[in-house]
């Protein structure tokens, strides 16, 4: 890396960004510009998969304890339904781990705890009507709300079918379960079950692939499976190559050097 | 009580690609310009942590707050409209740059045929091919009087492209300032199709740098590194063309630019002839401001040009049942949906790589470059294979009848993640006599003022449209040495849930007539002299093309346009 050349940026941050990012920096920095990267044409800009602490101090090394699985929404009942539904949205198997290794439940209470989860960004004025399907959500349910009395109808209906509640079933009798949810044939406490099921659904996939720091993902091993790198800063050199190019996954924790 | 400010030459609404482009002329030229931007400031340096998905294209960061304000939507009079809740169709940018910031960088010329589409359609076919309701109409300026604003343009953001063009789009008096992006071997195989069926891909002109590149004013920016991240992020290299490191740090540099963040102007100051400049509220404080001015120019998004133009009741309002009004009229939008996706079983691609803007397409069936006689549709679609970079979260393709969740959803989206190339149509939206835009009697902003409300549906034009385009993307999909091939040939009703595209278009549109348009070709309103309202709200129609490249143009036309007025004053028409 061409790092000794002169006219870095002196912005503490932006020299530290260039150095992740395999590039050398060059003579101008215009417009209030990451300016000439120059990366792209010379021998510096081949490292596209740079190593994770290029500073040399790497943030603390994982301990077996993972601090940030514990519960900011649910209480454990309600996460243990999540955790079982989601498991059976996504699935362990030959290919790698399900939703539960993968640490989604967590992913799902935290979002719930959210900006996300309180609609913060979202219009939520009266009056609310029911409208079309193709005029979108009209509910007055908040995300966490629809999640919460979602959670209790399954445990309810699951009772109601199979006497005993959702984590309890066969693997065959939740997907029962989900799939009554799924098409909508699930009537109870005013919950739109499919709408329930369709969220439930989307922040399960989320949970798989969103970047590790939002607590599913683990370990990236959900990107692992299909071959997707995460947070890679340049693809400059590989990407005229035939094939799948495999590499080494990072998260945007690799990409926090001190 | 509104603080009123010192009077400048020239207030802007919005600092976008618009606003940035008019700010960077002006001040160049020497007039003070006031650049009032509803959101927060941006540099390059927010974006060292941008390659999440989940936050910026899940959770919509760079995004318009709904919560604020939103649009209201209904499919036709009939119904009631109701607001659009939550992020679906189409994305509204929000802060320095708007929606500049989160665009692809692909760029198409429009076609001379756009500007010039009644006339060009009745030579050609006669009035009767024109539908009844249909109110297709003349732009009130040629591609070629627009031509040198597209170069301005082009050396300015540095768009990378084929050095000569094809026989389907409008001449260009200068080539690219830099060369086309990379091949890919998805690309490669597109591009192979194609010329065996006959037809004339090339590479996707892209606002993404092929090389480090520096601009006429002396911007300096670097060459893409196809991180795969640029539709609803920001680029953290400057490398895709963006007001932020492009026209808005050229005006800052003249020391004439005036850049107020959180301003969201609420009303155009006017006595029924001229403006006298814009009322704004400082959003944190809530405090409010007069900016007088002898320009005010509307660089806002469609919904928000049309909208305040509405408020302050200034122009005529579009009336759908009396055909009176323009202000809202020729609503229109994309008419995406025909596509073709090849599965291979043999092979991988690496389709997390890319660029918003890499990409090779062809034009054999856009605009008037077929002969439409037999058809029941007009216009067309620009067909291509991109690479943008497929996201793990987004992106999760599986064959038909797979189902959507479970160990077959699992086994299948994780086997064809790598699989799975796709060819789509976008199509360009006619306009019509009741698609509009006006304000929603019942749904208010969060400062109690009324949202826009938005009439629109697809129609048997676009369903046909869709039918004929999808059948060419299948054709040159089968071609590609897939597997297997899977067609979508189908558009039903206009729905806002799922994503399409960014591209609305009209509301405020230019012409060579006052009773059928709202602004002139140097998009100089013809009710108020001294306002200017620029952006894709002027748009006749939509053309099978993204439109900034149209946007830009005209944007460098406008500035033109307000530098005369400020030296001559008068209609520039």
């Amino acid at each position: 890396m061409a790092n000794g050349k002169p006219n870095e940026p002196q912005d503490e941050s932006k020299r530290r960004f260039l150095k992740y990012a395999g590039t050398a920096v060059g003579g101008l920095v215009v417009g209030g510009v990451v300016g000439g990267l120059i990366g792209a044409n010379s021998k510096a800009g081949n490292e596209a998969s740079p190593a994770p602490s290029p500073s040399g101090s790497t943030p603390a090394a994982p301990s077996d304890r993972d601090f940030n699985q514990a519960l900011m929404y649910f209480n454990q009942d309600q996460f243990q339904t999540a955790e079982a539904a989601a498991e059976r949205i996504f699935p362990a198997d030959d290919l790698g781990p399900g939703a539960k290794e993968l640490g989604v439940a967590f992913f799902i209470d935290h979002q719930m705890a959210s900006a996300y989860g309180m609609n913060a960004r979202d219009y939520m004025s009266p009056p609310f009507h029911p409208g079309e399907a193709y005029q979108g959500y009209q509910l007055t349910f908040k995300r966490q709300e629809l999640m919460a009395l979602g959670l209790d109808a399954l445990n309810e209906y699951s009772q109601d079918k199979f006497k005993s509640k959702f984590a309890k079933l066969t693997p065959e009798n939740q997907d029962a379960v989900l799939t009554a949810f799924e098409t909508n044939e699930v009537h109870l406490k005013g919950v739109p079950a499919g709408t329930f099921f369709n969220m439930l659904r989307a922040l399960t996939i989320e949970g798989v692939y969103a970047d590790p720091l939002y607590g599913g993902n683990k370990n990236m091993g959900g990107w692992k499976m299909r071959s997707y790198p995460g947070n890679q800063m340049s693809y400059f050199d590989v990407i005229e190559k035939e094939g799948l190019v495999k590499l080494e996954p990072l998260s945007l924790h690799d990409h926090l050097t001190s | 009580m509104a603080t009123k400010l010192p009077k400048t030459d020239v207030v802007v609404v919005g600092m976008g690609w618009v606003g940035g482009v008019i700010a960077a002329e002006l001040t160049k030229a020497g007039h003070s310009v006031v650049g009032l931007e509803r959101g927060k400031m941006r540099t390059t340096s927010d974006y060292y942590h941008v390659h999440d998905e989940l936050r910026y294209a899940n959770r919509y960061e760079l995004m318009q707050d709904l919560s604020k304000e939103t649009v209201t939507y209904r499919n036709n009079e009939k119904i009631a409209a109701l607001p659009m809740r939550s992020y679906g169709s189409f994305l509204l940018g929000d802060g320095l740059g708007g929606a500049g910031v989160h665009w692809n960088g692909q760029y198409f010329r429009f076609l001379p045929y756009d500007f010039q589409i009644r006339t060009k359609t009745v030579e050609r076919y006669g009035k009767s091919k024109i539908p009844d309701g249909m109110t297709l109409h003349d732009w009130g300026i040629t591609y070629d009087e627009l031509e040198p604003y597209f170069v301005k343009w082009e050396q300015m953001a540095g768009i990378s492209g084929d050095p000569t063009t094809t026989e389907h789009v409008g001449k260009m008096s200068k080539p690219f300032p830099t060369a086309p992006m990379k091949e890919t071997p998805g690309m490669k195989l597109f591009v192979e199709a194609a010329k065996k069926l006959g037809y004339h891909p090339y590479r996707m002109p892209s606002a993404n740098l092929s090389v480090n590149y520096k601009n006429p004013d002396g911007i300096e920016r670097a060459a893409c590194q196809y991180c795969g991240f640029c539709e609803r992020f920001g680029c953290e290299y400057g490398a895709k063309a963006d007001p932020c490191v492009t026209v808005i740090p050229v005006a800052q540099n003249t020391g004439k630019l005036d850049l107020r963040t959180y301003a969201n102007v609420t009303e155009i100051v006017h006595d029924g002839k001229k403006a006298s400049g814009v009322r704004y509220v400082h959003m944190p404080t809530g405090e409010e401001y007069i900016q007088p001015a002898e320009v005010v120019v509307m660089a806002s998004y469609v919904f928000n040009n049309v909208r305040t133009l509405l408020l302050s009741k200034l122009g005529k309002p579009y009336d759908p049942k009396t055909q009176s009004g323009v202000v809202g009229k020729n609503y229109c939008y994309q008419v995406n949906g025909a596509s073709t996706a090849a599965f291979y079983e043999d092979k991988e691609f690496s389709t997390f790589m890319g660029a918003g803007a890499l990409g090779a397409v062809l034009d054999d069936f856009n605009g008037d470059n077929f002969d439409h006689t037999d058809l029941k549709f007009l216009h067309g679609a620009n067909i291509s294979f991109t690479q943008t970079g497929l996201r793990p979260i987004e992106y999760n393709p599986t064959p038909a009848g797979t189902p959507a969740w479970g160990a077959a959803f699992k086994q299948a989206s994780i086997k064809y993640a790598n699989r799975v190339l796709k060819v789509s149509a976008q199509g360009s939206c006619m306009p019509w006599r009741h698609h509009y835009l006006d304000l929603d009697p019942t749904y208010k902003d969060s400062l109690g003022r009324p949202l826009v409300r938005m009439t629109f549906d697809f129609e048997d034009q676009d369903k046909e449209l869709v039918k004929f385009l999808a059948a060419k993307t299948k054709e040159i999909a089968d071609q590609m040495g897939a597997a297997k091939t899977e067609m979508n040939d189908k558009l039903s009703t206009y729905n806002i849930v799922p994503y399409q595209s960014t591209h609305n278009t009209g509301g405020t549109i230019m012409g060579s007539d006052p009773g059928d348009s709202v602004v002139n070709s140097y998009l100089q309103m013809w009710d108020a002299e001294n306002v200017f309202v620029c952006g894709a709200s002027v748009f006749g129609h939509n053309s099978g093309y993204n439109p900034t490249a149209t946007v830009g143009a005209l944007s460098y036309r406008a500035a033109e346009g307000v530098l005369k007025y400020l030296q001559k004053g008068g209609s520039l028409a």
